[in-house]
């Protein structure tokens, strides 16, 4: 213990053993099928993943970490999951995994019974599936929704757009948030019912997919709905999951862009000098890397507290703030710190920045969550 | 005394925390008419050392100090989890600092790291009970960063060595009965930090053989004292002082940076600096007015105190994490290097950002009827540059992250 050393504050943070081995297991997974020459070729498929490797994710059993034995899966929980979007982030990788296992944490949340037991085993076995919650007003709140369902005669007739579905292309399964009679209702859409309803959106992150859903019109019938009672609840805790992975996947792009960074700096030379002996670049990624591994520390603090009222929901919000604030910071000065090169296209510091940006603008930014969080603080 | 040798029972370490929170409970001063130090750093005074002297004894009679330090030079005996919590029950109670922290903190974990059995045997009850003093001899007036430069001579005579020079930011010179010393012993060595010795050095009495050690106190940019500048003329210590061989300063020195900044485990505990508690601020914050209002009603204010409270946060959980061996090995010096940049700057940002919490009253001093929590704030965020300074500034330790966690080239 230091003289600087806050003896007081114990917040918690800790690593489960099942943790402890998909960081490993992830960590030359990851590393093995997303070098970044493949992430690039996949920039150039409209696809955007490897269905090969994608396919040795389900096999390898991750889609159905998150999802309980009775339906199909290992049943351990979003902690466990964290590791692996992590090392995902570090090598830029991209496949439907996120979109679809926080589908099935919609489906686990949100779901009756029958919509549990059609849904959850399929995604387990390797289904993709994806979420359709933003809508053109932008706004990060769940439960800000205008596109609307009404109910009639056992049929649900849609009103108006979903924007940013991740992989929706790919999906067998959509779950789209609606205001049905002025309340929150989340429904489960087939691939099938969407045909001829998706285009493809230009992101700015080229290493990942989404897609806007024209909804009008579309009708569904009334088993497409799930129990409305839990559907705020079922909001609520996907802003929480999909915070928390998103500020894994940041995390792990922080790492990585500084990672790639300082190798330029150890190897490029200017006035005779490698420029990483220079302050005015050192003192700078130093600062990043110190803003990594405080978004580490986060990171890995709301996965271990997950879910619990209070100080689980404030870990997350702080996981995702920090992370987002990480990656931005690494990936701008990445950019810049590669001078001519980092203004091409092939320099990889332009990954990074794009991703970030793409992963702040999902589930909110970091303003937003210390929102979040000043409103839990000081109310 | 890796954490590992001693086994314990949970149940009693419990019993202990317990024990710990109600003795500082009962026994914390609370009616203490002047001012005390906030930290160890700034002893300015008779009263305040005499009192935080025999504070210290008492804690350590009681058992919450060196608790896990050997039992056979006066320690506890216990398992390092036993003094963390008496630590940490001791800073909850906001109770006055341990004064001899250079003992306590940096000579005392590298004498029983490295210290001789007479050494160990000689120094190491002193510290805990605060009988010997111990102050530091690194840094000197032209010599603060590039601490590998230092100039204090040491020449041998017979089976003495006679110190001359200079040495600056005693931290409780005048008050210190032994200083760890940084002298050089040879200035023709290879390179000059071969030339270094490290020695445990008599600051008063007669083990002082000859010649003179003067301390001539500094006034600090908060207007108060604490430190000294030191000045040795031909000044007589016995040959026995030098620790380890001649040559060796400088690797010894390093080694008591570590633990200077939390690096390294096996300082004796206790809280040497009186932390504010960062949810003061948010107290602040509700008390002070801006324009007329609560300053946390200000979005642009809360949206800060946010950010300092995250940071606050992960300090804590930066030292959890380091335990953590597979979320701490990418970049295994990581986060125990990293730790002094963080918690210092975060500091000094806390107490600069509680200043402009306070309108008008930002302009007050320690002392005035008018000032918020009587000056706390403007008093600590000048103080806060002690630790952005002391011990490698924010800069060199940059250069340090870079360089050994980064692996980047010597700047």
């Amino acid at each position: 213990m230091s003289a600087f050393d806050d003896a007081r504050m114990a917040p918690r943070i800790g690593l489960s053993e099942e943790q402890a081995q998909l960081l490993d297991i992830a960590e030359s997974f990851c590393r093995d099928k997303s070098p970044v020459d493949k992430v690039r070729a996949l920039i150039e498929e409209e696809g955007g993943f490897d269905s090969a490797v994608w396919q040795e994710i389900a096999e390898l059993g991750w889609l159905g970490i998150g999802v309980p034995e009775n339906y199909g899966g290992i049943g351990l929980g979003m902690a466990e999951l964290v590791p692996l979007v992590e090392h995902m982030g570090r090598s830029l990788m991209n496949t439907p995994f996120v979109p679809t296992v926080l589908a099935a944490q919609a489906v686990l949340r949100g779901g009756s019974e029958a919509q549990k037991e059609e849904v959850l085993p399929q995604i387990a076995a390797g289904a993709a599936a994806s979420l359709a919650l933003c809508e053109d007003h932008a706004d990060w709140n769940l439960q800000n929704l205008s596109v609307t369902a009404s109910l009639q005669d056992g049929q649900l007739t849609l009103r108006g757009k979903k924007y940013l579905v991740l992989h929706a292309a790919a999906a067998q399964f959509v779950l789209a948030s609606v205001a049905l009679d002025g309340q929150a209702a989340l429904l489960l859409i087939s691939a099938d019912a969407l045909v001829g309803r998706m285009s493809r959106e230009k992101i700015i992150d080229d290493t990942q997919r989404a897609y806007a859903l024209d909804l009008d019109g579309l009708s569904l019938p009334e088993t497409a709905l799930m129990p409305i009672d839990l559907a705020g609840d079922a909001l609520a805790h996907i802003e929480q999951a999909g915070s928390l992975l998103l500020a894994a996947d940041m995390c792990g792009g922080a790492y990585a862009c500084i990672d790639y960074t300082l190798d330029y700096l150890k190897t490029r030379k200017q006035f005779d000098r490698l420029i990483g002996s220079y302050q005015a670049l050192k003192h700078s990624i130093v600062d990043g890397h110190q803003a990594y591994e405080k978004a580490r520390s986060h990171l890995y603090s709301a996965a271990h507290i997950f879910g619990e009222q209070g100080e689980g929901d404030m870990a997350v919000h702080m996981a995702k703030a920090e992370a987002g604030e990480a990656y931005s910071f690494a990936a701008d000065r990445a950019i810049q710190f590669h001078g001519g090169f980092g203004f091409t296209y092939d320099c990889d510091a332009q990954l990074y920045r794009r991703r970030a940006i793409m992963g702040c603008a999902l589930y909110g930014d970091t303003r937003y969550h210390r929102r979040k969080i000043a409103a839990l603080m000081f109310s | 005394m890796a954490d590992s040798d001693i086994q314990y029972d949970e149940q009693d370490l419990v019993a202990f925390k317990d024990a710990a929170v109600a003795w500082f409970g009962e026994n914390t001063p609370r009616d203490v008419d002047f001012m005390l130090p906030l930290t160890f750093m700034e002893v300015g005074t008779d009263q305040q050392f005499n009192f935080l002297r025999e504070w210290q004894n008492k804690v350590y009679e009681a058992g919450y100090l060196g608790a896990h330090w050997p039992k056979e030079y006066g320690g506890g005996g216990l398992h390092p989890a036993f003094q963390d919590a008496a630590t940490r029950a001791m800073a909850q109670a906001r109770s006055p600092i341990m004064l001899n922290a250079i003992g306590l903190n940096w000579t005392g974990p590298l004498l029983l790291d490295r210290g001789s059995e007479e050494e160990k045997q000689k120094y190491i009850k002193g510290i805990l009970s605060a009988e010997t003093i111990w102050c530091q001899g690194f840094s000197e007036p032209e010599n603060g960063s590039d601490l590998g430069n230092a100039q204090t001579r040491a020449v041998k005579d017979g089976d003495d060595y006679v110190i001359n020079g200079s040495k600056i930011w005693t931290t409780q010179g005048n008050y210190a009965d032994y200083m760890i010393l940084l002298a050089r012993t040879n200035p023709d060595a290879e390179n000059k930090y071969k030339g270094l010795s490290f020695f445990l050095a008599p600051m008063k009495g007669a083990d002082v053989k000859g010649g003179s050690i003067e301390t001539v106190p500094i006034k600090k940019l908060t207007g108060e004292y604490g430190f000294t500048q030191t000045f040795f003329t031909d000044a007589r210590i016995s040959a026995d002082c030098l620790m380890g061989a001649e040559g060796e300063g400088w690797l010894i020195a390093m080694q008591t940076l570590e633990y200077e900044r939390g690096a390294r485990a096996g300082q004796a505990g206790g809280h040497v600096m009186m932390m504010s508690d960062p949810s003061d601020i948010i107290r602040l914050a509700r008390e002070a007015k801006l324009n007329g209002k609560p300053a946390i009603d200000d979005p642009a204010v809360q949206e800060e105190l946010v950010a300092l409270m995250t940071e606050a946060r992960s300090l804590g959980l930066n030292s959890r994490r380091d335990k953590i061996r597979p979320l701490a090995q990418d970049r295994p010096l990581s986060l125990a290097l990293g730790s002094k940049l963080a918690s210092t700057d975060f500091y000094q940002r806390l107490n600069a950002f509680a200043i402009t919490l306070q309108g008008t009253r930002a302009a007050y001093y320690v002392g005035d009827q008018s000032a918020h929590d009587n000056g706390l704030w403007q008093r600590g965020y000048l103080n806060s540059f002690s630790a952005t300074i002391g011990g490698g500034t924010s800069q060199i330790q940059r250069n340090i992250i870079g360089e050994h966690v980064l692996g980047l080239p010597k700047s």
